[in-house]
């Protein structure tokens, strides 16, 4: 070493360089790999933005908070990376809620910063002043309100390692803003130690013997794969599984993708909407297989007849989760991937399950969905099923809440993981256009298209301005029926067909004069002949393009298991060729 | 059936409303909480007893032990475990009535910590059938006042709640 260079080194130990609180913000955010961040300035974030005014991070402005922490979400969706957002203060940080609480209901990575009013006005009911810490306490796996700015970094460093470790969720940090201003040196921090946390549990292998062996044994096994494979990246581990023993798989709204739906042995999701033949296979199989799922009412109907035959493995990270909706025989707490690499090692022979496999198929062709195209009206059932065909199921599907999303996840089949980007446990109306923005922002050399439904796009259509900015090439397919579609379904089905506020057709907007005003492509499509060109000329187009599909303004989403019904019992669908005892137990 | 956890949480502001919010929002009982700091200031130490039936009690200490500033989540019902609580009765004594309550004070060891023109207030520790004892002894007087800690529990012999089997 030479004596310059040496005395260079030395400079720099004697004299750490002190920077701002906002600037370690920045630094940290760079430390962790952060090259995004979703986001919206305002009074109590002003230094935070003026670093980020110097650094390398792309920021994207969107129009509220809640498309913020939308886009931080799907993005993480995307990615597998963490999702971030910034909001200021108080309207800006409540904001977020909707958006932290989607991310918490389906697991996702997300850190979001808040500015919060300096620490000399907290809890004085301050300008823009909201106990956000408070406020999102039930929605968020962690949250920090920051004191001291020595701590920044390390706090930080435990968010991020907080959202993406063992269950992963979002986790708020809120910045004071005189914090935000005060000087500390920045270190990068090393591990972080969190005494009451534990991101992997010691793996159960005794569990795992357990779950092999019941596999081995069973007559009429099946998989059913939720969030958690996704999550865990384990769609590598599923198809090791499933190409070993021959098992079927049905999936979870948040487990599309997790295994190729074009694939044999896919049943598509279980469920309120689910096909048939997956409600069937769950209600005539002898060994059901959970993996990375909460056994939510959605999916289960009435968990007293849930899979009345079957002895039922849980895997799940988390230990919670195990036995809280339905029993499970035999339980292993884990990541799904590791457990699923230990399980296929401790696996001997199994059984042969061609009758079962027979069984199913049987039932797939006895039971398929069905919808009715004719010459005139458009269906929403046809449209998602002619994006699918053009894009062969190779799309980033982002989907809003109600019909749309049940069509999309019905007739979409996803032949990746992280490629149906939907709001799950919350249902969040309004989650598509922010989600496709945040998924393209992730994803820039794919096709991103947004499932949308009139009403939903309504509650978020501001976005449209975030899209045009940055120049997203999203295509948004709007399935226009008019109606608070999903709403108007139940109240026919369960209300005596009272259409108790459900019509949006008076007001408009005309979707399509609103996506030009912002400076893209649109078009209309009300007949079924049109509706290939269309996508094909949508696809084709180099920047953002809305379709607006004038749907069948009537149209129900079948088949499906009334709320609290058996999944052998759907309305819509063939009528259910037996009833089933209930589960003991 | 109650059950008595002794949960060792990061001594850290917002750490009790986190357990509170937590018990509310999934609707579990809280029969009663006490907190405070341990021999190690860092660390505070709540005993929560909660009603429910096994599966709500293993879901209420699965959920405890999600929150990140838990550290530790231990049911020692089945545990040979000693538990307090402390008590702060006000009794109504007019002067005529004193012996016979100092009678019932020296039967359950209490101690008379404060004496108004026409009322005491009794102190008096024990475990839960002691504390409801002594209570209906003197509800013939007119209780006007309780104040109760809820209870706190160790447990017994060498063994310190915390070691323990990893939870699974
Ligand atoms: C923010 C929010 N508000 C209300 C609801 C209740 N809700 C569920 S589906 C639905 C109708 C959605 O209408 P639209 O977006 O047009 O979709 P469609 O069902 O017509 O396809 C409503 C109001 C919700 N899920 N989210
Ligand atoms: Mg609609």
């Amino acid at each position: 070493m030479t004596l310059a260079t040496r005395s260079i080194s030395l400079a720099k130990e004697e004299a750490p360089a002190l920077l701002s609180g906002a600037e370690i913000v920045i630094k940290a955010l760079e430390y962790e790999g952060v090259d995004t961040v979703f986001g919206y300035p305002g009074g109590a974030v002003l230094p935070l933005y003026d670093a980020l005014y110097f650094s390398s991070i792309r920021h994207i402005l969107v129009r509220h908070e809640q498309g913020a922490a939308h886009a931080a979400d799907a993005y993480a969706r995307a990615t597998g990376r963490v999702g971030v957002c910034f909001a200021t203060s108080g309207p800006g940080a409540t904001n977020l809620v909707t958006g932290l609480a989607n991310a918490y209901m389906d697991s996702i990575p997300v850190v979001a910063f808040t500015g919060q009013v300096p620490l000399d006005l907290l809890g004085r009911d301050s300008f823009q002043e909201a106990d956000i810490t408070g406020i999102t306490l039930p929605i968020t796996k962690h949250n920090f309100l920051v004191k001291r700015v020595e701590e920044l970094a390390s706090v930080i460093r435990k968010a991020f390692y907080l959202a993406r470790t063992g269950r992963p969720g979002p986790v708020l940090i809120d910045l004071p803003k005189d914090l935000t201003l005060r000087l500390a040196e920045f270190k990068p921090p090393q591990e972080v130690s969190i005494p009451g946390y534990r991101a992997e549990p010691r793996l159960d292998t005794s569990a795992v013997a357990a779950a092999a062996e019941a596999v081995a044994r069973a007559k009429r096994p099946l998989i059913f794969a939720g969030g958690g494979v996704i999550a865990a990246d384990a769609a590598p581990e599923l198809m090791a599984l499933v190409e070993r023993t021959g098992m079927p798989v049905v999936t979870s709204l948040m487990g599309k993708g997790a295994f190729p739906e074009d694939h044999p042995l896919a049943l598509g999701m279980l469920g309120m909407h689910g096909t048939t033949y997956a409600n069937f296979a769950v209600s005539h199989c002898d060994l059901l297989l959970g993996l990375g799922v909460r056994f939510d009412d959605r999916a289960t109907g009435n968990i007293e007849t849930f899979a009345p035959h079957a002895k039922i493995i849980h895997i799940d990270i988390d230990p919670a989760e195990i036995g809280k909706n339905v029993p499970a025989d035999i339980g292993v707490v884990g990541n799904v991937k590791m457990v699923l690499r230990a399980l296929l090692e401790a696996l001997g022979e199994t059984p042969d399950v061609h009758a079962w496999q027979n069984q199913v198929a049987q039932w797939r062709r006895l039971y398929p969905l069905t919808y009715d195209q004719g010459k005139e009206e458009l269906k929403p059932q046809f449209v998602v099923r002619q994006v699918y065909e053009l894009t062969r199921g190779e799309a980033i599907i982002t989907t809003d809440v109600g019909q749309n999303q049940m069509w999309a996840a019905q007739y979409y089949l996803c032949r990746r993981p992280r490629s149906f980007i939907s709001s799950g446990g919350l249902g969040t109306m309004g989650f598509g256009l922010p989600a496709a923005v945040g998924a393209q922002v992730g994803r820039p050399g794919e096709t991103v298209i947004d499932i949308a439904g009139d009403g939903s796009l309504q509650m978020t259509v501001q976005e449209l301005a975030t899209v045009a900015q940055y120049q997203l090439p999203i295509k948004i397919c709007l399935l226009n029926n008019g109606y608070l579609g999903m709403v108007r379904q139940w109240q026919e089905l369960f209300h005596g067909e009272r259409y108790s506020q459900v019509d949006l057709s008076q007001g408009g907007p005309d979707f399509v004069k609103l996506a030009r005003a912002y400076g893209i492509g649109a078009r209309r499509v009300t007949r079924p002949q049109e509706v290939k060109p269309a996508l094909e000329e949508a696809l084709a187009a180099p920047g953002a393009y809305l379709l607006e599909f004038a749907v069948s303004r009537k149209e129900n989403v079948f088949p499906m298991v009334p709320p609290g019904g058996s999944l052998d019992q759907m309305l819509g669908g063939k009528k259910p060729h037996e009833t089933h005892p209930k589960r003991s137990g | 059936m109650k059950h008595t956890l002794s949960v060792l949480v990061e001594n850290q502001p917002g750490v009790l409303a986190r357990i509170a919010g937590l018990f509310s929002r999934r609707g579990y009982n809280i029969d009663s909480l006490a907190v405070g700091r341990t021999e190690n200031p860092a660390f505070a130490r709540m005993t929560i007893v909660v009603d429910g039936d096994d599966r709500v009690i293993e879901q209420v200490s699965k959920q405890l032990h999600k929150l990140v500033d838990v550290i530790h989540v231990r049911d020692i019902t089945n545990e040979p475990f000693v538990d307090r609580e402390l008590i702060l009765i006000k009794v109504n004594a007019e002067p005529a009535q004193r012996g016979e309550i100092m009678q019932i004070v020296d039967i359950f060891r209490a101690h008379i910590v404060d004496i108004g023109r026409n009322s005491l207030i009794i102190e008096c520790t024990g475990d839960e059938g002691k504390i409801n004892a002594i209570q209906d002894s003197l509800e013939p007087f007119g209780i006007r006042e309780v104040v109760r800690t809820g209870r706190i529990a160790m447990m017994r012999g060498v063994r310190d709640i915390d070691e323990e089997e990893d939870h699974a």
